[in-house]
């Protein structure tokens, strides 16, 4: 017990891991952000009768989905900067990183969420003569929330833990403030009180998916 | 009203529809009838734009809707205008469930007609007390049994004044009570002069109120006329005599 009986170490530890926690909510944040309606341009250009539009978001998403998510974050942040010749800042590749991954998974989730709703649906606005744009937001989209809610609380929650990969690439965020104290006093409790921290993210995460899922239960269909 | 001339549509290399001419006049109702797959569902819903025909003509309102030809589909601004024209009622009802019976009705008369909100409640109002239901318009649709489901889409169609109205076998999906609540609504609607082109499988209806009835078989149609005359067509005998004795 090199923390828990060590009032004065263990406050400084958790205004370290505070800070780090910044960067892993910074991160969290930006690629829920961008990467959920990203994802749903995605999914659209998935589910488009043009395979010249189809067929490049079918590739992107299968190496996406397809390659470790670290190998992306190096990707990013090493060859890039090779390629165009700026760097980009750290917090800004990961975030690009994450975000492309995210999407994929979530075009995925959302192209899904399209077809479960029924045929009908779209044949029913056809005929009251919606336009397919009109159809899709008022009559497709809000069904879809409603069956994805679930499938997409999964990817949040690994992305909460998923932030974790980049110290690969030198961020100190939560996990890294942890690693490092760990090491440096030689015991693991650092570890384990960021793991906490985590799971009452998560905690939070669930809960708020779940309300959300209940909120939906106002209809059925 | 509505002109279909010499129809023709395949399916994956299936003939569906070999040369099938319609007409409905002002203010007829005329019934479909006609064994599983011999393609009454997919006429009705090239004459919508559900589906496109491979060769023919479809004239409805003045409008023509296609004409292979004379220059193929019409535009947008025709299509939308045809379909505006018509009302159409599915097998499966196909009410949107996130809306209320309120919204159901509400939501293309706002949307498409650009009616304000006062003004479409009104008629959903009006509309949903013809079907009977004006007590459930908070309602959601899964609350609701499948003819009171059926009569919302009849009403969310109604609400967008058409000038004609197309059934797809509307009382497929229910039971026999169900069904007689649902064709009561489309008598009723005969009953007001209303055009209305309806498939059906209900031989009894379709003697009842239909001005003229329609016998398809195999994508063609083999025999039109008043009911009298449908009905007492030898490959009609044959066909409604097959339903299953005890």
């Amino acid at each position: 017990m090199k923390y828990l009986n060590n009032p004065d170490r263990l406050v400084s530890l958790l205004w370290q891991l505070w800070q780090g926690l910044g960067v892993t909510m910074r991160l969290f944040g930006y690629t829920l952000l961008l990467s959920l309606p990203l994802g749903l341009a995605l999914a659209l250009m998935r589910m488009s009768r043009h395979k010249a539009v189809r067929l490049p978001v079918q590739v992107f998403i299968l190496a996406m989905r397809g390659t470790p998510l670290i190998l992306q974050v190096f990707t990013v942040y090493f060859v890039l900067p090779m390629i165009f010749g700026t760097a980009f800042e750290r917090m800004t590749a990961v975030v690009i990183a994450f975000v492309m991954n995210y999407a994929a998974y979530f075009a995925e989730i959302y192209r899904g969420g399209v077809q479960a709703v029924p045929v009908g649906q779209r044949e029913a606005a056809h005929v009251l003569g919606f336009t397919r744009s009109q159809a899709f937001m008022r009559v497709i989209l809000p069904q879809v929330i409603k069956r994805i809610v679930l499938p997409v609380s999964n990817e949040v929650i690994t992305l909460v833990k998923d932030t974790a990969l980049v110290t690969a690439v030198g961020m100190v965020e939560l996990y890294r403030v942890a690693r490092n104290a760990a090491s440096t006093v030689g015991s693991l409790e650092p570890l384990f009180i960021a793991g906490a921290i985590y799971l009452m993210i998560n905690a939070v995460v669930s809960f708020l998916f779940n309300r959300a899922n209940r909120f939906f239960a106002y209809y059925q269909g | 009203m509505l002109q279909a001339e010499n129809i023709y549509k395949r399916y994956a290399g299936n003939k569906v529809l070999r040369g099938v001419s319609l007409k409905v006049e002002k203010g007829e109702v005329v019934a479909v009838i006609g064994p599983s797959g011999s393609g009454k569902s997919t006429l009705l819903r090239c004459l919508i734009d559900l589906e496109r025909v491979d060769e023919g003509r479809i004239v409805v309102g003045g409008e023509t809707l296609v004409d292979t030809n004379a220059g193929g589909y019409a535009d947008k601004a025709v299509l939308r205008r045809v379909i505006l024209k018509m009302g159409f009622v599915f097998q499966s009802f196909n009410l949107f469930p996130h809306f209320s019976v309120l919204k159901n009705v509400t939501e293309a008369q706002e949307r498409v007609l650009r009616r304000g909100k006062q003004e479409a409640r009104e008629r959903a109002r009006e509309v949903l007390e013809k079907v009977g239901l004006s007590d459930k318009a908070s309602e959601y649709p899964y609350m609701l049994s499948g003819g009171q489901q059926q009569r919302v889409a009849i009403a969310r169609a109604l609400a967008m004044d058409p000038q004609m109205l197309c059934f797809d076998e509307p009382t497929s999906a229910l039971d026999p009570l169900l069904t007689q609540e649902v064709l009561m609504v489309i008598k009723g609607l005969a009953e007001e002069n209303r055009t209305m082109l309806v498939v059906t499988h209900e031989m009894v209806f379709a003697r009842e109120v239909a001005d003229r009835v329609v016998y398809m078989k195999e994508g063609t149609v083999r025999c039109e006329g008043t009911p009298e005359e449908a009905f007492g067509h030898p490959e009609v005998r044959a066909f409604t005599s097959q339903a299953p004795q005890l």
